[in-house]
């Protein structure tokens, strides 16, 4: 039975693919990022880049603006839970949520345990730098994974490196002898059957999405470039000018994403792009939780 | 034989490998030029339908895929996809297509925890693995649309002449049958 739900689970994150999903904090901007066509939503209180602002201790949202959401719009809505804090991920699963963040956007709850997800019936989405994070989620249960990047910033740098380093270790692991693959599940520190998968598929068992840091319709395509499925658009949204305007621009360069002629046509006039910060000027790191 | 498979949004790149297990080649329509390119039959795949319906406007598809479909080509929508053929659907008033005569219901078994699996009788073919994810099913059927499979008295696949429709996913399990079925609607046109 836990099988079935983790395929099932598997099965939503595959409806979602070619997607933009898009944090909102009120039912209106729910309803604005549905109708720019948003393939699901992440409801929370605050976005990263005000939570990165505000500092102190960044927890679940309240469960009546989330239900809130669920009312306001008819595609997914899924919602952050702390790292490690499986009591917020059941009061989650609870309220229906139809897709369950553990999120390092968040504070972590527990800095040693992730959740573990296969206790549940509710999907579970994981951010990750590398492939060894990946993998070790997925082991926990995670039927998505999502690159870390660095949220709330409107910096795409740490989501490429990341992207990139996910895909250089899946084609090394592909191009390894079979005899290689058992030292490369130590070294990885994941399950050897997992390792084995990617040696033959050459992908993640699970989809595989782009998040943290994306801002433009370029850095959607150049997401989905790299190897992205799909793209988490935080921040970048509702920071900017013209949020209507962007996010179905994000939406339109996600499905087109090789279409330069068409690309160049959505990145005119779509106002002012959220302010950024520069990775070097960052304080926090929210990209080294949970490993 | 050649399919158009619609990749806007969702699970399109199933549909592709299904079609290749059968022998059956096929290409991506992103945009409008790529309607162009000559096809004998079309695949809705399962998403969103409301990103799928918008995209198909804003990037200039919708009349010509709806004329196509109104003309006979033989179609086939998956979960979504048959929200966008639906003439009726009941708990939303955004319609798309509309060009079959079924009444669906949107989300009709609730969020992901009512997403399922069972194996159920289609007509013709017998027992086949169905996957429900937030699926519609179909409340009723008009006209000279046909029933083909139900599960717990809800209707989940249905037929008019050119048009096939699945509130369940073929797409993501092993068995070919559903989409053999669809190229002999095809080949049989």
């Amino acid at each position: 039975m836990v099988n079935d739900r983790f395929e099932l689970n598997k099965n939503l994150a595959q409806m979602l693919k070619g997607g933009v999903i898009m944090d909102v904090t009120t039912p209106e901007q729910a309803k604005i990022a549905e109708a720019a066509g948003a393939c699901a939503v992440m409801a929370l209180e605050r976005i990263p880049a005000d939570i990165r602002a505000a500092g102190g201790v960044s927890r679940m949202s309240d469960p009546k603006m989330i239900k809130g959401i669920q009312e306001a719009v008819s595609i997914p809505v899924m919602a952050k839970c702390r790292i490690g804090h499986f009591a917020e991920a059941q009061i989650l699963q609870a309220i229906e949520i139809d897709y369950i963040d553990e999120s390092e956007v968040l504070s972590p709850a527990d800095d040693k345990y992730h959740i573990d997800k296969t206790a549940f019936d509710v999907p579970f989405v994981c951010g990750a730098k590398d492939l060894g994070e990946a993998l070790r989620r997925i082991n926990e249960g995670a039927s998505m994974i999502r690159t870390k990047g660095e949220p709330g910033t409107g910096d795409v740098v740490q989501a490429v490196r990341h992207m990139r380093m996910m895909q250089a270790e899946i084609r090394r692991i592909g191009s390894m002898s079979e005899d290689e693959l058992f030292d490369a599940a130590k070294e990885l520190q994941v399950p050897y059957d997992l390792v084995q998968y990617v040696h033959e598929n050459k992908k993640l068992p699970v989809v595989n999405f782009a998040a943290g840091g994306v801002a433009t319709p370029a850095d959607a395509a150049l997401m989905m470039q790299l190897g992205a499925e799909g793209v988490f658009v935080g921040s970048g949204i509702f920071k900017s000018g013209n949020p209507e305007k962007r996010a179905a621009a994000i939406v339109k360069a996600v499905t087109n994403f090789t279409d330069a002629k068409l690309l160049a046509e959505l990145s005119e006039d779509l106002g002012e792009a959220m302010v950024g910060i520069n990775e070097q000027e960052i304080e926090l790191l929210m990209a080294e939780r949970g490993k | 034989m050649q399919i158009g498979v619609l990749a806007l949004q969702g699970a399109f790149i199933e549909h592709e490998q299904m079609l290749s297990k059968l022998g059956v080649s096929s290409f991506e329509i992103r945009q409008k030029s790529d309607l162009d390119k000559p096809f004998d039959g079309l695949i809705i795949p399962g998403g969103e339908s409301t990103v799928q319906g918008k995209l198909m406007h804003e990037l200039e598809m919708f009349d010509s895929i709806k004329e196509v479909i109104d003309n006979g080509l033989p179609v086939f929508g998956t979960c979504a996809g048959l929200l966008l053929l639906a003439k009726e659907i009941e708990n939303d008033d955004r319609l798309h297509l509309a060009t079959m005569d079924i009444t669906a219901v949107r989300n009709a078994y609730g969020r992901q925890l009512g997403s399922f699996y069972t194996e159920g009788e289609f007509k013709g073919i017998g027992k086949i693995p169905m996957t429900f994810i937030r699926a519609p099913y179909i409340k009723s059927v008009h006209g000279d649309a046909e029933i083909l499979a139900e599960v717990d008295g809800k209707i989940v696949a249905a037929k008019q002449n050119n048009q096939l429709v699945t509130a369940f996913h073929p797409e993501l399990n092993e068995d070919l049958s559903i989409h053999k079925y669809f190229i002999d609607m095809i080949a049989n046109k």
